[in-house]
């Protein structure tokens, strides 16, 4: 109400304080259109900040201790680079169900190699990537050049890649790894810098002030070019809101490894290969050819796309990229199994689709991919502080997996 | 009131985000006739018919439906199918691998208890095909019929289930002429008959032939109703009243004719079906010079389109027995369509929707995927620069959309079609072969494409034109081919084209 030093009158006072209102009112109802139509996009953060939210209650504050967040990125690298991988391969309508047991043999032959045979760690990781990509050709080709749909492709290389990771650690068992180099991949941490000798890790904070920024920058420059070409955007209020919410959560996240041990590598390297699909996907020619043939083959292949060529791609791509989970798996466990690799691609299939892959093709983004990662990681890690069986965490992630798709399949009917 | 108009639709409003699509319709549709309803693409006839036939239901609208006299709330198709309302939609909606009498009795089959009793359903299906004049053996799959025939079929279904109204969607943009007649002519039966029929239709001579009423929507709006009996249904006011201007010619004239070299030469090609063996292509020649609009007649099935994607880098690899084609004067052989796309020629498909656009994706995705090449810089593509192009097509082609970021799934046929030319032209060829660039499309936009096609041959583009449409063909050609069976059975200079000839040339064996 005004005040006695009030330069209105009171009836001014009180049209001010109702134009203030209908200010709020409207950008309340713009946020609500705002989520009512984006609302598959927005589900999974949502879905994200929901599942984190109801295990920070649940396991009484550990859920969100540095330890965990580090333990929980560790346990989700593998899965995310899965994720991307499977993503582009969804977006054509394929699938890979051979994916887990690629990456369960590439960590065992890179522990053999490093291991048994004395190979430096970098050329022991070169020659299986290598050979991942000849799995990748291998599955590729057939899917292209003779037509055999990915589906049966795939399943038979999960039979036959399940058996060659049996017939690789038959001799020996187990692989326990030694090398601090590949270990570090998924336990280590970014080292910090030299002369910071107190209890917070500086390299991580700058790293996220730098983040932020550019967050802040592209959303921006973004926004300016839809501007400049009369394209919708949201209004200032909720533009400002969702980018101070944004930066608020990644400055809390590094704030909390920063004072833990800093940023783990397996996000480095993740960060890395997520930026390098994702410019690929948003900013390049093969990115559009992938959309195209995604939504629509025949009219891709009139336009003059190379449909088989940028299949191939995909399988090859998807197939490297499991040697590189398979990599991030066995550098956690510092040791390679036997059953490394069973159902990784129920998790990657789940987490593209919960991050917002069509399922009739076409519509797809890594970034999304990484967030529906987390959803069903996240599951997982609060289930196990919690410890509740394995068996429940099976049901819920699937029952999870079909609301996330069946809200999907929901908002496209329209 | 109500016994003269088995249909009132009163005050109807349909609106989406962003578009009023019927804005205060009303229309009425008299017991026993033959009603056209007409206008140009996104003027609301088919939102109407949606609204009629529940597939917009009860509530998703304002207004009132009428059907027999009684205010309607359809929550369903099924609930107006119940009251004797069926829509014939131009995707036909039957199942290829089932039989005739089973796509006819599909969802109301004829049961003995709890079997279905398929005697029966022989029998009766033998009955409605008698009464839509289609002679072919109940047995057959449904794919082994003509575009014409299915259509039959769906007739055959909708009088199954004892429509009383029955609406046509477009019905013969899809079919030759035989058919096209065939279909009139039967609808004037089921006139006879007492079944009421309400047509959507761009084809304004048959409009004009046919009808007993014209109705003619703009934009959303009523515009008048037009009775055959009393009023001017000539197709100029017809097409007045859809445009609200008047169209001088259907088909821009062009006045100065600059025709040069050949551009485009194709001899002897011969072409077999993988699959089948079946020759789809007998020794075809024929040729394009620049600045020359060329015609390629013909009925469905006569090989016209195949002729255009064997040449197109034959994406659906049909066996090429023979054949040369030369392209600015060098010889060529293109293995895929985008040797073909590099080397100045470009294709628009006859199916828009099916092969012709990716329809999730926005307008400037669509406008420049055939030469994205023209937009990369380094490694990322300039985004900037594809929104101007988009822009520039987007204006000179005047395609109707609010941004060039809209969906182009979400755009009239019509502005659709604009799309896939844009991309076309994006691609800067020296041959454009259009595959019936105008169908389904309301006269406005026909003429914008026409209007398109001259300024292109005027600077040098040499076109060639696949079209059914025998007035479109004789209206733009230079000189026109026609085709029958895999044949070219003749060539006509356009001085000398008569319909008569032509036909007799596409229906030579």
């Amino acid at each position: 109400m005004g005040t006695v030093d009030s330069l209105l009158t009171p009836a001014e006072e009180k049209k001010k304080q109702g134009v203030g209102n209908s200010k709020t009112m409207a950008a309340f109802k713009e946020l609500i259109t705002l989520i009512k139509t984006n609302a598959s996009s927005y589900m999974m953060y949502f879905a994200l900040v929901v599942i984190m939210l109801v295990f920070q209650i649940w396991t009484k504050g550990v859920f969100f201790t540095a330890q965990n967040i580090t333990n929980l990125v560790n346990q989700a690298a593998y899965v995310a680079i899965l994720a991307i991988g499977m993503t582009i391969i969804l977006i054509l309508k394929h699938i890979d169900l051979s994916c887990g047991y690629v990456a369960g043999l590439s960590g065992a032959v890179a522990a053999i190699l490093m291991e048994k045979a004395g190979v430096n760690v970098w050329l022991s990781m070169l020659i299986v990537l290598l050979m991942a990509l000849a799995i990748g050709l291998y599955q590729g080709l057939l899917v292209t050049k003779l037509g055999i749909p990915a589906f049966i492709t795939t399943l038979a290389g999960m039979f036959i890649f399940r058996g060659l990771l049996s017939r690789a650690l038959a001799k020996t068992g187990t692989i326990i790894v030694t090398n601090e180099t590949f270990k570090g991949m998924c336990q280590g941490f970014i080292p910090d810098l030299p002369f910071n000798h107190s209890r917070i890790h500086l390299v991580t904070m700058i790293l996220a002030v730098i983040a932020v920024l550019a967050f802040i920058w592209f959303q921006c420059r973004s926004r300016a070019h839809k501007k400049k070409y009369d394209f919708p955007v949201a209004s200032t209020s909720i533009f400002v809101a969702g980018l101070f919410a944004v930066s608020a959560v990644i400055l809390a996240a590094a704030w909390m490894l920063a004072i833990n041990k800093g940023v783990p590598i397996s996000a480095v390297i993740v960060g890395v290969i997520l930026a390098g699909y994702a410019f690929m996907l948003s900013k390049t020619k093969l990115g559009r050819h992938i959309y195209g043939i995604g939504g629509n083959d025949q009219a891709a292949e009139l336009s003059g796309v190379d449909v088989k060529k940028v299949t191939l791609f995909a399988f090859c791509s998807m197939s490297v990229l499991a040697a590189v989970a398979g990599f991030l798996y066995t550098s956690r466990l510092s040791s390679a199994t036997p059953t490394a690799g069973l159902a990784f691609e129920m998790d990657a299939i789940a987490s593209s689709y919960i991050g917002g892959t069509a399922v009739s093709g076409g519509v797809g983004k890594v970034t999304n991919a990484i967030i529906g990662t987390f959803v069903i990681m996240s599951l997982t890690n609060g289930m196990n502080l919690m410890t509740i069986d394995i068996s429940y965490q099976y049901i819920v992630k699937g029952i999870i997996f079909i609301i996330a798709v069946a809200f999907d399949v929901k908002s496209r009917k329209k | 009131m109500s016994d003269e108009y088995i249909l009132e639709m009163r005050n109807i409003v349909k609106e989406f985000p962003g578009v009023k699509a019927l804005n205060d319709v009303n229309f009425k549709v008299r017991r026993g006739e033959i009603h056209c309803l007409v206008g140009e693409n996104g003027a609301g006839k088919s939102t109407l018919m949606k609204v009629l036939s529940g597939v917009w239901k009860y509530g998703t609208y304002t207004g009132d439906i009428v059907f027999d006299g009684e205010v309607q709330q359809f929550k369903s198709i099924a609930d107006s199918e119940a009251k004797g309302i069926a829509i014939i939609y131009q995707e036909l909606a039957l199942f290829p691998e089932l039989s005739v009498y089973e796509n006819i009795f599909m969802g109301h089959e004829i049961m003995k208890g709890k079997q279905i009793d398929w005697n029966e359903t022989i029998v009766q299906s033998k009955e409605y095909l008698k009464k839509v004049r289609l002679d072919v053996n109940p047995a057959w799959p449904v794919k082994r019929l003509n575009t014409g025939k299915q259509q039959l079929v769906e007739i055959a279904k909708a009088l199954s289930k004892n429509c009383r109204l029955l609406i046509f969607d477009e019905p013969t943009s899809s079919l030759n002429e035989d058919d096209s007649e065939n279909l009139l002519n039967i609808m004037r039966e089921l006139r006879d008959q007492g079944i009421t029929c309400i047509m959507i239709s761009h084809k304004l001579r048959e409009v004009t032939a046919i009808a007993d009423t014209i109705t003619v929507l703009r934009d959303g709006s009523t515009i008048c109703s037009l009775d055959a009996k009393t009023d001017d249904i000539s197709e100029a006011n017809i097409i007045k009243n859809m445009v609200g201007r008047t169209i001088d010619d259907i088909y821009p004239k062009r006045l100065e004719k600059n025709v040069g070299n050949v551009m485009f030469e194709v001899r002897n090609l011969s072409a077999e079906d993988r699959a089948t063996g079946r020759q789809i292509l007998k020794d075809v020649s024929f040729n394009v010079r620049a600045g020359e609009i060329v015609g390629l007649q013909g009925l469905m099935g006569a090989g016209r389109t195949e002729c255009a994607l064997a040449v197109f880098g034959n994406p659906y690899k049909y066996k090429i027995t023979s054949g040369d084609v030369w392209l600015d004067g060098e010889p060529v052989k293109f293995k895929n369509p985008r040797q073909a796309i590099k080397k100045g020629l470009a294709y628009v498909s006859e199916d828009r929707k099916g092969n012709g656009l990716v329809l999730i994706q926005d307008v400037k995705y669509n406008t420049t995927i055939a030469n994205l090449e023209e937009l990369v810089n380094g490694v990322s593509i300039d985004e900037n620069k594809e929104i101007g192009v988009a822009n520039k097509y987007k204006k000179e082609i005047n395609v109707k959309t609010p941004t060039v970021a809209q969906k182009v799934g979400n755009l009239s046929g019509g502005n659709q079609q604009k799309v896939q030319i844009a991309k076309w032209l994006f691609s800067h060829p020296k041959v454009l072969i259009l595959d019936e660039p105008t169908r389904g499309i309301d006269v406005g936009a026909k003429f914008e494409i026409y209007s398109i096609m001259n300024d292109l041959v005027k600077k040098g583009m040499s076109i060639i034109m696949i079209s059914s449409e025998l007035p479109e063909v004789l209206g733009m050609s230079d000189r026109l081919y026609v085709m029958s069976e895999g044949k070219i059975t003749g060539q006509l200079d356009i001085e000398d084209a008569t319909e008569e000839k032509v036909m007799k040339m596409a229906i030579n064996a």
